[in-house]
């Protein structure tokens, strides 16, 4: 496997590469080169593990972020058949930072919309980078309402940096764009069930994550500013970040103790971009699980119990002293 | 800033530029035509300059208290009181930046519900406190909006909010979030029940609350040269790498390219949404 690996990963990352040597080196004795290799391979293993049962906040952001994690067309292709894209926000222009259509899961058709970063360059920068302008909103809106009118249920899957911080996206109100898909979302009459598969930035990330089901891989992060982000602005350094992605508590465990999201789906040994099939198949469990429990609720309940999610966000006193 | 005030060490510079506060003292120099000004008489005048129209910022409690009619109102959901969720941490405890903004302000937190009268139409209406963490959204501001909002619907009247804020609060982290979705709720359910919301956007209104319930009013009105927007001019500038082209993001750009209804001077505002009120809600 040719694995990028990050820093914290760098003992796994030699034992790997003591493997892979192993692997092509020509010898007479090669049953002891097997033995040493199972040997390695079993270090390797009990190192991820290791390495693994102890992650930081900071280090779950890299790895939320990492250049091999599986995107959202990867979750398309591996989870749902005959997916038909659709494009464009009928009105100015088709941003592909979000990207979404029809698809089957298991045979039922529904609707699913994603923020899709790119593999290679040239796919990052037509996805920009998975930072939508308001035409990327726009369309996922216009599919959402598809979904409505055909009671289709919607899957979104949420991997971005943020919205775009652009000029071009500032004059076309980035910040309706965003405020209106969250004004719809909250009483869209069928089931939405919002996955983060990455990074979860911000508003940009939330524009597509209001549901009735918010799921997060276990090494994804939904925040509402970036760690280096949060570290500039709030402790005037950029090299806190780490500090700032403990402060923010934005790892699937610590949002599940708030209630702030529902599920926690487990990833394999070392990742989710060490094998996308066996995340996938999980994935999928648990969306077609959840999927039945909710098709099971008439449609007002459903929504009442949306909005009755959406108002207990939040944590403050109430006194009776005073005023 | 001149040669001069660049010899002074960071750690002792203030900010001589920052108009956010209106700074103690019976003159006050008017940061836009230079003119001075005798402070009680800029307080009569809504926080306005008399010569030139400039609009300082002004707190929550003196913009409602001057917005509804004389001793209509009272006070709703002042009994909600942040608390320090995740025991956030930065350069200062988020505890302590609470205290030290309670103290500053005489708030709770970043936000101010009265019900009352405008002209003898009983309307609910917030506004933001920027000085209290520049009128940041957490859970606090999230929850006293929706109690306006239920307010609103309980006594079938217009709500009218007043924005003045940077985004969302970072040390609530996703709480402060949340409350972007658990707003936007929140109005469209009073949607269904016709009843009006106008949204008044004042300098400044960004991010988080910009991109949520402030975008999402019936009408919306903005105070003359607010900075409006989602993401903020300097992050933009570094993204983009460009120039910003001149008035962005301001009120007068944004009724430009569509994004808003109109702008009204701040001494003029209660007259126009008295008269926009008797229109929509009857």
């Amino acid at each position: 496997m040719n694995t990028n690996f990050l820093d914290f990963e760098q003992p796994i990352a030699e034992l790997e590469a003591k493997i892979e040597e192993l692997r092509f080196l020509d010898s007479d004795v090669e049953i002891d080169i097997q033995n040493e290799i199972e040997n390695l391979e079993q270090k390797s293993a009990k190192r991820t593990k290791s390495i693994f049962a102890n992650l930081d906040a900071w280090q779950i952001s890299k790895l939320s972020r990492h250049p091999q994690r599986p995107h959202t067309k990867d979750y398309i292709d591996l989870i749902f058949t005959d997916f038909h894209q659709l494009h464009g926000d009928r009105n100015f222009s088709d941003d592909v930072a979000i990207i979404g259509g029809l698809a089957k899961l298991d045979g039922k058709p529904v609707m699913v919309i994603g923020h899709q970063k790119g593999r290679n360059t040239k796919e990052k920068i037509k996805n920009n980078f998975a930072m939508p302008r308001p035409e990327g909103y726009k369309k996922s809106l216009r599919l959402m309402e598809l979904a409505q009118k055909f009671k289709l249920p919607i899957f979104t899957f949420i991997d971005t940096p943020g919205a775009y911080p652009g000029i071009g996206a500032e004059e076309r109100n980035q910040s309706y764009a965003i405020a209106y898909n969250l004004y719809k979302m909250s009483d869209l009459a069928t089931p939405i069930i919002c996955t983060i598969i990455g990074e979860g930035g911000s508003g940009g990330a939330l524009a597509v994550g209001v549901g009735d089901e918010i799921v997060m891989l276990q090494y994804s992060t939904y925040s509402v500013i970036s760690p280096e982000g949060c570290a500039s602005i709030l402790y005037k350094n950029a090299d806190k970040a780490s500090e700032a992605a403990k402060s923010m508590g934005i790892t699937a465990d610590i949002l599940k103790e708030h209630n702030l999201i529902d599920t926690i789906i487990e990833e394999p040994l070392g990742g989710a971009h060490r094998d996308f099939q066996k995340t996938a198949s999980s994935l999928k469990n648990h969306l077609n699980k959840i999927l039945s429990i909710l098709e099971a609720k008439p449609i007002k309940n459903l929504v009442q119990n949306r909005y009755d999610k959406l108002m207990a966000f939040g944590k403050f006193d109430t006194t009776t002293t005073e005023n | 800033m001149n040669w001069f005030e660049k010899l002074i060490p960071t750690t002792i510079r203030t900010n001589s530029d920052n108009k956010s506060a209106v700074p103690e003292g019976v003159w006050i120099k008017c940061p836009n035509c230079d003119g001075v000004l005798y402070r009680p008489e800029l307080q009569r005048n809504m926080q306005v300059c008399p010569k030139c129209d400039y609009h300082f910022r002004i707190t929550a409690r003196q913009r409602l208290s001057e917005f509804f009619d004389e001793s209509s109102y009272t006070e709703i959901a002042s009994n909600i009181t942040p608390v320090d969720i995740l025991k956030f941490k930065d350069s200062k405890k988020y505890k302590d930046r609470l205290t030290q903004a309670q103290k500053d302000t005489n708030e709770k937190d970043a936000l101010v519900v009265f019900n009352g009268k405008i002209e003898n139409i009983a309307i609910v209406a917030c506004a933001f406190e920027f000085k209290f963490m520049g009128g940041s959204m957490g859970s606090v501001v999230g929850e006293k909006f929706c109690q306006a909002v239920r307010f609103a619907i309980e006594n079938h009247t217009p709500l009218i909010c007043f924005s003045a804020s940077g985004g969302a609060r970072m040390q609530e982290a996703l709480f402060s979030l949340m409350q972007m979705a658990k707003t936007s709720a929140a109005l469209k359910k009073l949607s269904k029940y016709k009843l009006p919301f106008i949204s008044v956007l004042t300098d400044p209104t960004m991010g988080g609350v910009s991109a949520s319930l402030a975008s999402l009013g019936d009408i919306i009105i903005a105070e003359p040269a607010a900075l409006i927007g989602f993401a903020g001019p300097r992050v933009i500038e570094q993204t983009v790498r460009e120039k910003l082209p001149d008035g962005f993001q301001r009120s007068e750009f944004l009724l430009e390219h569509g994004a808003i209804d109109m702008i009204v001077d701040r001494r003029q505002m209660k007259t126009k949404i008295n008269s926009i009120l008797k229109m929509l809600h009857r």
